[in-house]
């Protein structure tokens, strides 16, 4: 069986799978890393999505074995180790940008991806184009879009908290 | 999905080595169409040949008037290369709007152009601008390349290396997405070119990706929105679904046509 | 020492307790739990509409690597394993029962839809599952379909099941025909309208999933699985299809990823995994991919329907008629029945004093997934159908479309008022919410608005004035119309020796955020920081019992079900207080947290009284148990009505069609609001659900009963750039009958948001002369109406 040795959240990881084992399987399967979740199976929903080397990508449309010498950062990796959120964590809760909660981790790093590549800022509508690979069935957008704005404020350092969103 | 066997050479010779071994292989690039066919268990590969360990299928440069792009270039490095949105602007806020940003971040423009999805966005660039695609035997130009739904001029364990695109005096893109998958229902490239004034459309032919050729002649007598702006084209030639008659995608065609010209200004 | 407590009670938009494990990847959704030994189960569905079973060939699957257990509907059937129960029974016209046709858990002799489960492999992992699937050899008969309603009520169409003669399940009707006739015999016009209410799916966006597992030693079955009423699924499954006592099975439905009523029913999938676990002695875990929920979720809406409005000179209406035929699918679901008559036709009545109403129902069987509830259930039906019809019958009567609806509103001075389609609702005030939508939503700037639109974009507006029936409901009314359970809700308090409260509830959270507007409530009466509170909910093995979560009726019911125990436990506390403080019962006073002895200083927190509870050192053993729980069933005397106005505007690229929803308001009534930001979130998803309905979702089967939008490819959901900021306010009457004032506002956004958005789209098109447009108002079905086409367009 092939091997796959690749970092997750900080920790290297060797692991042994099919080569049809996708990232999410490996994540949530041998890992137990379930944060990440599967919401389709035609790579639309965006529920899978983690970052490798930076960069969002769907985990459940890629192989395991394509992640060899990876860096893998999944939503369990975003706080610091003292529980302090990432201020994009920050925002959804601030904003009451989740319901459910089962598209959220996808959507939070889909969201910071979209910050970190719009250093110059975001617009409303570039905020809602950015999300096009993640469905939210519960919120409407509404508050995610105000979540991510709020979190690109504080990431680029334009405020360093998050206004209450709602008084 | 089933199981296969997987390479990851480092170099183009030997991923046609591999390729040529077993007609059952298959290469995999961003992987963006090929893993999801394997998902739904669409296809049965015995092995997958990964070329994303072969450098010499990276890079994007520009050649004199022409941009080269490395097969294995990912959409969103077409979208923010400075020599791309210097050269051929409409091309970069092209790849800009493929898919989402996650497919983007793993998307190739060689594995699309080898895909040759009818609803994909690279193969009516590559014809209106003239392209040409490099394999690891020849040199095809994108006419003679893309031959109909999912079917190019490719022979079995041949490999696209690389794109090369004549840059343009002017260029633009404008399409319409299907609403539940939001690929192309009707997309129309429009360039202005050493080849002349080609203009090709995706997502509404019944044969895929096609030139557009009443509205080249009549651009190339009057760049304008409104030099389109009548040209109907035959519905018996488009594409019908759930989403949109061919009657509708016809019409597009021609909407998007008239939106790409004032696009390329 | 000056300490700030943040207020906590009802009225503050408290952030979510429940918000950092769902931020941290902390969540426990079903898929995400693993039991020791587990296997996997893949169900093998049938991939015709219609088809008898000639065999079925497991031999060479059997062999395959890792299978451990194959079964089908022969082995089920050997073991006297029930068909999956509806949980509602309809009497047609006549007095006679509906037909109820056997739902058998896995296929027995004939398939009914594309997806209908026909075998199930159990193997080591999901993989070796589904390749030994593929490997079962099925011989089919393939049968004609009846895939659409027209199709299954056709002269000498297919026969879905024995007992149901014409494919008709029932034909029910309401209201007084008689009264009806008279009085569009006096109309002085008559607007007729027929509509289509398309057929959306729900997509929650975690997968239905479920795990079964057996204890040898015990005997005990348990169940996790994606349901938004554990212990609803305890009573069907035991009792009905896998005769198990409730004491021998715990249901767990741990963390849910949305629901919105798709996760309500009994499914197939909870009792085979269940079933096959006490088989194979080992937990099986089933996880639904896309494809196969598309396939085998229920399914919402799909009614056809013709209605006729009578109205006088002078714009007031006379009585409406409606006659409607509503899609069950291949099977009676566990509430399908209900959807399409009490939870519909006994909303017709909406925000007007409309005199006389008389509606008949047929329900039909046809070859597709069945039809159930799906957010708001038969109401976002009437709703559509009333509020479409409003702005057809003004542009025929040349009306003002505000000032008709206004016109026939239920006055506010008018309240309980006694609906001829047997509702009677406690309170409302429409002009409120209708007058603060208008102002909201700059109604009289629309005309200016539409003339600056961007160059050659047709602006329309639209309103809906709307009302729903929910926090269902009362057992007694329920119970006459055909259910078959109570529909009270349980709530326990536990309050521990040191001050601390645990809430056991039987409503289901699945993204509502209970755990924080629970706490609230413990927050508000009893004083307890909301930190202090945990709500426990979604397992039938710590929760006593409860109908769970539907119907908008989790605080309506469920929160005041808690109230009653907190008045328990506040009475009871104060006993032990005035044992304590040496006063009598009657002179204690209890404020957020504080017993005091009125008109003294003497006073003793909670927990103060909680510690005497469970440490009865200084207690009055001889009148009260130690210890300070109280669980209290609360079963409400009316359903509850909230409703309200929305308004859409809209804008048409005339050259690709395609409708961009570009302002959205709405202004509700749900009663008195306990966290702000959970019910504008509440309504603002409510709303974007509506809005898919309106503009882009549509489950459209073939001829041969195939799904052709049975993928996220060909469905379309909505993105954050299909959907508009939606501004949300609210206008409170406060719910007469229940201790909170509650009304619910879980529905309440994808109910009056679809016609708002349909009315703005046909008046953006008035210069087009379009009556009507059936939803979803695609780009390609607009621009067919605006060049004429007119094919897809219903006129």
């Amino acid at each position: 069986m092939p091997q796959v040795t690749l970092t997750v959240n900080g920790t290297k990881h060797t692991v042994e799978v099919e080569a049809r084992t996708l990232l999410v399987e490996l994540l949530r399967e041998k890992l137990r890393l379930t944060g990440t979740h599967v919401g389709c199976d035609t790579s639309q929903c965006g529920a899978c999505v983690v970052h490798m080397g930076g960069d969002s990508i769907k985990s459940c449309t890629i192989l395991a074995v394509q992640c060899e010498g990876a860096e893998v950062t999944t939503i369990e990796g975003l706080a610091k180790p003292d529980g302090t959120l990432h201020p994009m964590q920050e925002a959804f809760r601030e904003y009451h940008a989740l319901q459910c909660g089962f598209c959220t981790p996808g959507m939070v790093m889909s969201a910071i991806d979209l910050v970190n590549k719009h250093p110059q800022g975001l617009t409303e509508q570039e905020i809602r184009e950015g999300l096009e690979g993640n469905i939210c069935r519960c919120t409407g957008y509404h508050n995610i879009v105000k979540a991510i704005a709020a979190a690109a404020d504080v990431m680029h350092g334009k405020r360093s908290e998050l206004a209450r969103a709602a008084e | 999905m089933y199981d296969f066997t997987y390479h990851k050479p480092s170099s183009v010779a030997d991923a046609v080595k591999l390729l040529a071994a077993d007609p059952d292989a298959r290469p995999i690039s961003g992987g963006m169409t090929l893993l999801p066919a394997l998902k739904l268990r669409l296809n049965k590969p015995s092995a997958v040949v990964d070329l994303s360990g072969i450098a010499e299928l990276r890079g994007i440069r520009r050649e004199g008037s022409t941009i080269v792009i490395g097969a294995m270039t990912k959409h969103y490095e077409v979208a923010t290369s400075p020599e791309i949105k210097s050269a051929i602007p409409a091309l970069a806020a092209m790849a800009a709007t493929i898919g989402d940003t996650q497919v983007r971040n793993r998307g190739t423009m060689g594995g699309s152009v080898a895909n040759n999805d009818p609803s994909a966005d690279y193969p009516a660039a590559l014809l209106a601008l003239g392209g040409t695609i490099q394999t690891d035997k020849r040199k095809i130009s994108a006419d003679d390349f893309f031959q109909g739904v999912f079917a190019t001029a490719l022979e079995m364990g041949e490999l696209v290396t690389a794109i090369h695109i004549p840059v343009p005096e002017k260029a633009g893109y404008a399409k319409m997405r299907n609403p539940a998958s939001r690929y192309s229902m009707a997309g129309v490239f429009v360039a202005k070119g050493p080849h002349g004034v080609r203009v090709a459309a995706n997502g509404a032919g019944a044969n895929g990706s096609f030139r557009v050729k009443e509205m080249e002649a009549a651009l190339a007598a009057n760049w304008s929105p409104e030099a389109v702006a009548g040209i109907k084209l035959d519905p018996f030639l488009m594409n019908g679904d759930i989403h949109g008659s061919a009657e509708y995608r016809a019409h597009l065609v021609t909407v998007m046509a008239k939106r790409a010209v004032a696009e390329a200004g | 020492m000056n300490v700030v407590v943040p207020f906590e009670g009802i009225g503050a938009s408290v952030r979510r307790k429940e918000d950092l494990r769902f931020l941290s990847g902390r969540g426990q959704y079903t898929d995400d739990i693993n039991r020791p030994g587990q296997t996997h189960a893949v169900i093998l569905r049938s991939p015709h509409a219609h088809a008898e079973i000639k065999g079925i060939d497991i031999a060479a699957a059997k062999a395959m690597p890792g299978v451990l257990a194959i079964f089908t509907g022969a082995d089920m059937a050997a073991e006297n394993i029930g068909g999956l129960p509806c949980g509602w029974q309809i009497h047609s016209k006549d007095g006679s029962p509906m037909a109820e046709p056997p739902h058998p858990v896995l296929a027995v002799g004939k398939v009914r839809h594309v997806g209908d489960p026909v075998a199930v492999v159990i193997a080591e992992t999901k993989q070796q599952a589904r390749d030994a699937a593929e490997a079962i050899a099925v011989e089919y008969a393939v049968l004609p379909a009846a895939a659409t309603m027209e199709q299954a009520l056709a002269p000498g169409a297919p026969q879905i099941h024995e007992g149901a003669p014409g494919n008709l399940c029932y034909d029910w009707h309401i209201g007084d025909r008689a009264a009806q006739e008279a009085a569009f015999a006096r109309a002085h016009k008559v607007i007729t309208f027929e509509t289509t209410n398309n057929r959306l799916v729900p997509n929650a966006m975690e997968p239905r999933s479920a795990i079964g597992e057996y204890d040898s030693t015990s005997g005990d079955y348990t169940l996790f699985t994606t349901s938004q009423n554990p212990h609803v699924i305890r009573l069907l499954m035991g009792a009905f299809v896998l005769h198990i006592p409730e004491a021998r099975l715990r249901v767990v439905a741990p963390d849910v990823g949305g629901g919105f009523g798709s996760k309500i029913y009994h499914y197939a999938e909870e009792a085979i995994v269940t079933w096959a676990a006490g088989k194979v002695k080992r937990p099986i875990k089933w996880t639904a991919d896309r494809t196969e929920s598309f396939m085998s979720d229920a399914h919402g809406r799909d009614h056809i329907t013709k209605a006729e409005l009578a109205v006088d000179a002078q714009g007031k209406i006379l009585g409406l008629k409606v006659h409607t035929h509503a899609n069950m699918g291949a099977y009676l679901s566990t509430f399908a029945p209900c959807v399409p008559t009490y939870l519909y036709a006994t909303l017709l009545a909406g925000v007007y004093t409309t005199p006389v109403i008389y509606a008949e129902v047929k329900a039909v069987f046809t070859n597709t997934v069945p039809v159930d509830a799906y957010r708001g259930a038969g109401r976002p039906e009437a709703t559509y159908l009333l509020e479409r019809l409003m702005d057809v019958a003004a542009k025929e009567l040349g009306l003002d479309r505000v000032e008709f609806r206004r016109k026939n509103f239920i006055p506010p001075d008018a309240f309980p008022y006694q609906t001829p389609v047997a509702l009677q609702y406690d309170s409302g005030n429409y002009h409120a919410t209708l007058d603060a939508c208008l102002e909201a939503a700059d109604w009289k700037g629309f005309e200016a608005r539409r003339a600056a639109a961007a160059k050659g974009k047709l602006r329309g507006i639209g309103i809906s004035t709307y009302l729903e029936a929910c926090g269902i409901a009362p057992s007694a009314v329920v119970g006459s119309l055909g259910a078959r359970a109570g529909l009270y809700e349980v709530g326990t308090i536990r309050v521990h020796p040191t001050g601390s409260v645990t809430v056991l509830t039987g409503a289901h959270s699945h993204g509502q955020g209970h755990e924080t507007t629970f706490a609230q409530l413990v927050a508000d009466r009893l004083g307890v920081p909301v930190a202090q509170v945990d709500v426990v909910h979604g397992d039938t093995a710590k929760v006593p019992f409860g109908m769970g979560t539907y119907g908008s009726r989790s605080l309506a019911v469920g929160g005041s079900a808690m109230v009653k125990a907190m008045d328990k436990i506040i009475a009871k506390g104060k006993r032990i207080a005035a044992h304590l403080m040496e006063a009598s019962v009657e002179d204690v006073e209890f404020d957020r947290g504080i017993f005091r002895v009125a008109g003294t200083d003497k006073s003793k927190t909670l927990a103060d009284i909680s510690l005497a509870a469970y440490v009865p050192h200084n207690y009055p053993i001889e009148e009260l148990e130690p210890g300070l729980e109280e669980t209290a069933f609360y079963d409400p005397k009316n359903f509850t009505y909230p409703g309200g106005c929305h308004v859409a505007e809209v804008e048409i690229d005339p050259e690709t069609g395609k409708v961009e929803v570009v302002n959205f308001t709405a202004v509700d009534d749900v009663g008195r609001v306990i966290n702000p930001m959970i019910v504008e979130g509440q309504v603002q998803g409510g709303v974007a659900q509506g809005i898919g309905q309106a503009l882009l979702e549509n489950a459209i089967y073939d001829q041969q009963g195939q799904l052709l939008s049975g993928s996220l490819m060909d469905y379309s959901m909505p993105r954050a750039d299909d959907l508009p900021p939606v501004g949300v306010a609210t206008h409170t009457t406060l719910c007469t009958h229940n201790p909170l004032g509650v009304k619910g506002c879980g529905e309440v956004g994808a109910i009056g948001s679809p016609p708002a958005v349909m009315n703005a789209v046909v008046d953006a098109l008035r210069d087009y002369g379009v009556r009507h447009i059936e939803m979803p108002a695609t780009p390609a079905k607009i621009w067919n109406i605006i060049h004429g086409g007119r094919r897809m367009a219903a006129e």
